[in-house]
């Protein structure tokens, strides 16, 4: 039997800030050359598991700790956060934030600088390191360069340069579209592969990270750890959903259908599903059951057209062009496409920060050209994708009066206004709160009512759910339905295939600055080829209908959101 | 010296990224030619939360580089600009702003601001440009007393602001409840 | 994104760009401190035509630089338009004797005296502008850190100036955004609100901004530390590169000059040169 090279014996820590402790008795041994997923929703302490192993905890973040914490064979107490970097390797969530050096070159070799290897050995060594994560050809390039998947692959060099035998990565999908995410978890297979360090990875997107195998899968829950467990086995149970985890889609449709989720089905990846033909039989059987439901939807009246749309920071090249759509009333609408394909620049054109070189925007009939910001703001509201970016006013009930108090309005209208919104969003109890004292979630409710306060009659969200866990990200979701059922209109830019499934009807794909479709989101997610163009990536019903001999994945899915929102929720 | 803390280095970058990014874009005054320069409300702030090297160097490397990329550096109101930062960070040193803000330490602040542009723009950028430019005094003390004036205003009135706004974000939930 | 007009660094093959940061860096200091020291119209004239020579070698072209030109003119016709609206005598005090040329209005005589203190002092301003932007535009922004390190500054305090350089771009591109969402809320900076207003309306942008940036101290300074910053009392630099004969030769030259300004201009006892008496 192998020594384990992290070892938590009842080990138990209290933040110096916190009045509860965030960990109680762990007991979890990591073994050199294993993949470990620790999962679990925002607050559950994974993050806190984390930041024990590479010793953030308690250098950078004093604390109160109980029982042992042994790296390495050592105790973490003893031993120094520069000692612990030789063994274990961060991948931090925010790419930004680690990539320190001003080019990818000097980021990678960061490490080497600090433990002071001659410069003729640290070139040798930032090459070799460079090539195994294939970004050798960008040493010179600056962050704001590259891609967000480049940043990830900069980020796992910058910390393989110091040969660890231990790497671990926090939420390294938060920031990542679909894509980019599975081509990180292959990455991170290769490296396995290579290096033989262990990998511990923390995430709650689970499907995600199954892409690639994980021997165990640790779920916490309130600071404990509810389950350590063979993947295969943690995902026939019922625990991930019991603690507020999305299991892979494949399985969830296999439930409905009636299938029980079983060891002996290799849960563990769609593309290894070993179904038997009565278990198909049953996916068909559900299938046509539910096949007689749908209906198709009417339009509403004409709300934003958008004609002939073109926009270029410089002259002669365009960030967006031939840009054609129209949104309707009481829509909610998903935009989608590979980061950097014009989402956010098509928002900003609608809202006005920018000019189009040409091309109309109208709002029912009426072009929007000669109006200001401030005046498009009345009909059309913009919420960024963090809060924290927008959330300008300590008290919640000054952040949603904000706007009106800058328009002049009248203290008794305001009063009504700001109280009627806040109903609305579900604030009202809170409205003498200071926004830090909420989580993201209503934090992202504070800042939908700043908006919803002027009355705009259309509303478009940058990422409304990004790095969300499931349980927040059912929350915002959930309000944004409710809200579009009322009557509004709703625009949301995303790259999460799930929300676009799931919440809206319609997705409008960019790629490259261009529209390449307009359609129902189970249509675009079922076409392989306005997938890959896109940067997207197929859901895996998709994968299981074929599986299960059902030809037309389009409607299987279609079947499955249909079940969804009618019986489920 | 005591070794900065590596978060101090972070502090310092950033917060001189902060100072450079605001003194790029100007906030124009009803005074034609004058503008309001938020960055230094911003390095206030900064050097009560960092203290006084931070202060200094945000100063310091902050305005090297607006000067550097716009027409040459003139070193003395660079080291105004750090000297400002520096006494802000000593007079504040002792104000525990995580620990809430009160009227005390606003004015406790505001005292610390009003010290430090004073010596800064009335004082160390005069006497070096009388130094090393040999600018006429009375011309010198004019616009040092119209860009101390209007740094402290801006200080006063957005360093203030955003300190009182700083410290409602970090106060703990305590006993708040839900009202109907 | 508008881009901000600013300087920045040029990719280019010159001799200049040859040189190692440290000697630039070296050079442009002690280039400072000549132009400071001396108000002696005959070092000026020489440190002004050296400067140009260097600015032709660098291979930049005055369109690089003609956005910071245009500022470092309008800077400099203000300076003097100041100086002589508080002091049009001041001239004649510095060199003792009063040649009028001609009269505007009330005291505001124009006199040689002033005349030649004024082009003194733009000399003095000019002779430093071409050397500093070079620096700046022939420097690789990588090289700054080791180069202040080499010079036996802190490498804390030379990699703070690499965090600036590092997080200027995110810091505009996040106060950019942030300032679109708050003008579609009605906040607007360069509106004709009151000052006061104005200056209470720009804490609805510097609040989330200044928030985000603790929040990004934190996360950077973690992730250097667990990358060992401020392990070790030195560190070394990947993009750092050997001194070359060229270097040694152009910081023996700045020497020299600078011996010569200093020299000449304390000779007799005055930085000035004065041909009047």
């Amino acid at each position: 039997m192998t020594t384990p090279v992290i070892s938590f014996q009842d080990y138990g820590f209290q933040y110096m800030s916190q009045a509860e402790p965030t960990l109680h008795h762990i007991n979890l041994d990591i073994y050199p050359g294993e993949r470990v997923l620790i999962a679990g929703t925002s607050g559950s302490g994974k993050s806190t598991i984390g930041n024990c192993i590479n010793g953030l905890i308690p250098f950078a973040y004093p604390g109160k700790s109980t029982g042992r914490l042994l790296v390495d064979g050592k105790e973490t107490q003893e031993s120094s956060i520069f000692e612990l970097s030789h063994v274990v390797g961060t991948v931090l969530q925010d790419t930004d934030g680690q990539f320190i050096g001003l080019t990818v070159g000097e980021d990678i070799a960061f490490a080497p600088e600090n433990d002071c290897v001659p410069q003729e050995e640290m070139k040798q060594l930032v090459d070799q390191v460079a090539g195994l994560v294939d970004i050798v050809h960008h040493l010179e390039y600056a962050p704001h360069e590259l891609s967000g998947g480049q940043k990830q692959r900069v980020s796992l060099a910058g910390v393989m340069v110091e040969e660890v035998k231990v790497l671990l990565f926090d939420e390294p999908l938060a920031n990542l579209d679909p894509a980019a995410g599975r081509t990180t978890i292959e990455l991170i297979d290769m490296v396995h592969e290579r290096t033989g360090a262990a990998v511990i990875i923390i995430e709650h997107r689970l499907e995600d990270v199954l892409w690639r195998r994980m021997d165990r899968i640790i779920l916490m829950h309130e600071g404990q750890i509810i389950a350590d467990m063979p993947t295969a086995r943690l995902l026939s149970g019922n625990l991930l959903l019991q603690h507020g985890i999305r299991e892979p889609l494949y399985l969830t449709a296999l439930r409905y259908a009636g299938v029980e989720i079983r060891e002996a089905l290799n849960p563990e990846h769609v593309d290894g599903l070993q179904l038997q033909q009565e278990d198909k039989e049953q996916v068909r059987r559900w299938y046509h059951s539910q096949r007689v439901g749908i209906r198709q939807e009417q339009h509403g009246q004409e709300l934003l057209q958008i004609r002939d749309l073109k926009f270029g920071y410089t002259p002669d090249t365009y960030t967006l062009q031939d840009v054609n759509f129209t949104i309707y009333k009481g829509e909610m609408v998903s935009i989608v496409g590979r980061n950097g394909a014009g989402k956010s620049t098509l928002a900003k054109l609608i809202c006005g920060f920018e000019k189009p070189v040409c091309g109309t925007i109208s709002m029912e009939g009426r072009d929007l050209k000669g109006d200001t910001i401030k005046e498009r703001a009345a009909y059309i509201g913009y919420v960024m994708q963090n809060p924290n970016q927008m959330i300008s006013k300590p008290m919640i009930w000054d952040e949603v009066e904000m706007a009106l108090v800058q328009s002049g309005m009248p203290k008794e209208e305001r009063t009504r206004r700001v109280e009627e919104t806040l109903k609305i969003c579900g604030l009202y109890p809170f409205r003498n709160w200071p926004v830090s004292a909420l989580s993201f979630g209503q934090k992202k409710r504070v800042t939908i009512a700043s908006i919803l306060v002027q009355r705009p009659q259309i509303i478009i969200l940058d990422e409304p759910t990004a790095g969300q866990d499931y349980h927040h990200y059912t929350e915002i979701m959930d309000f944004l339905k409710e809200l579009n059922e009322k009557g509004y209109t709703i625009l949301m830019i995303t790259h999460d295939m799930h929300l676009m499934l799931e919440y809206t009807k319609r997705a409008i794909v960019f790629s490259d600055g261009r529209m390449l479709a307009d359609n129902t989101a189970a249509h675009v997610l079922n076409n392989p080829e306005l997938v890959q163009a896109a940067n997207l990536k197929e859901t895996s019903l998709y994968t299981l209908s074929l599986a299960c001999g059902i030809e037309e994945p389009q409607v299987f899915t279609e079947c499955f959101i249909g079940y969804e929102q009618k019986e489920v929720r | 010296m005591k070794k900065l803390s590596v978060k101090t280095v972070v502090a310092i970058g950033i917060g001189a990224a902060l100072f450079f990014v605001l003194g790029k874009v100007s906030i124009p005054t009803p005074v034609p030619n004058t503008y309001i320069s938020l960055q230094y409300a911003v390095q206030a702030v900064f050097a009560a939360l960092f203290g006084p090297i931070a202060g200094l160097l945000i100063g310091f490397i902050g305005h090297t580089l607006i000067d550097a990329t716009s027409y040459g550096p003139w070193w003395s109101w660079i080291i105004a600009s750090a000297f400002a930062g520096l006494v802000i960070g000593v007079v504040t040193m002792k104000l525990d702003i995580n620990e809430g803000i009160d009227t005390r330490k606003i004015v406790h602040f505001n005292v610390a601001q009003v010290i430090a542009h004073l010596l800064s723009w009335g004082l160390v950028a005069p006497c070096l440009d009388i130094l090393i430019y040999s600018e006429p005094i009375e011309k010198l003390f004019a616009q040092g007393l119209m860009a101390g004036i209007s740094n402290m205003v801006t200080t006063g009135i957005v360093g203030s602001l955003l300190l009182v706004a700083y410290a409602k974000t970090v106060v703990r939930k305590g006993s708040l409840s839900k009202e109907d | 994104m508008a881009k901000v007009a600013i300087l920045s660094y040029i990719r280019r093959e010159s001799p200049v760009h040859a040189l190692t940061g440290t000697t630039k860096l070296i050079f442009f200091l002690a280039w400072s401190v000549a132009s400071m020291v001396t108000y002696d119209t005959r070092v000026l004239l020489c440190m002004l035509m050296i400067s140009a020579v260097v600015f032709k070698i660098s291979r930049i072209r005055i369109r690089d630089i003609s956005i910071v030109l245009g500022l470092a003119a309008v800077f400099l016709l203000l300076n003097n338009l100041f100086v002589y609206l508080f002091a049009p005598e001041y001239g004649v005090e510095l060199y003792e004797s009063r040649t009028v040329l001609f009269t505007i209005a009330g005291p505001y005589t124009v006199t040689l005296q002033q005349l030649f203190y004024h082009l003194n002092m733009t000399m003095k301003v000019i002779c430093v502008v071409p050397v500093a932007l070079l620096f700046i535009a022939c420097t690789d922004p990588s090289e700054f850190a080791a180069s202040l390190a080499s010079i036996g500054v802190s490498y804390r305090i030379g990699y703070s100036v690499s965090l600036a350089l590092r997080y200027i771009p995110d810091v505009q591109r996040e106060y950019h955004n942030i300032s679109q969402a708050q003008q579609a809320r009605g906040i607007d900076l360069s509106g004709k609100d009151k000052l006061f207003t104005r200056l209470k309306n720009s804490v609805a942008i510097l609040l989330p901004l200044i928030l985000s940036s603790l929040n990004r101290i934190e996360t950077v300074s973690n992730a250097m530390e667990l990358r060992g910053f401020g392990k070790n009392k030195k560190r070394t630099w990947y993009v750092k590169r050997k001194m070359q004969r060229n270097d040694w030769l152009t910081i023996g030259f700045v020497a020299v000059v600078l011996v010569i300004d200093l020299v000449v201009t304390f000779w007799d006892g005055s930085r000035y040169f004065n041909p009047f008496v």
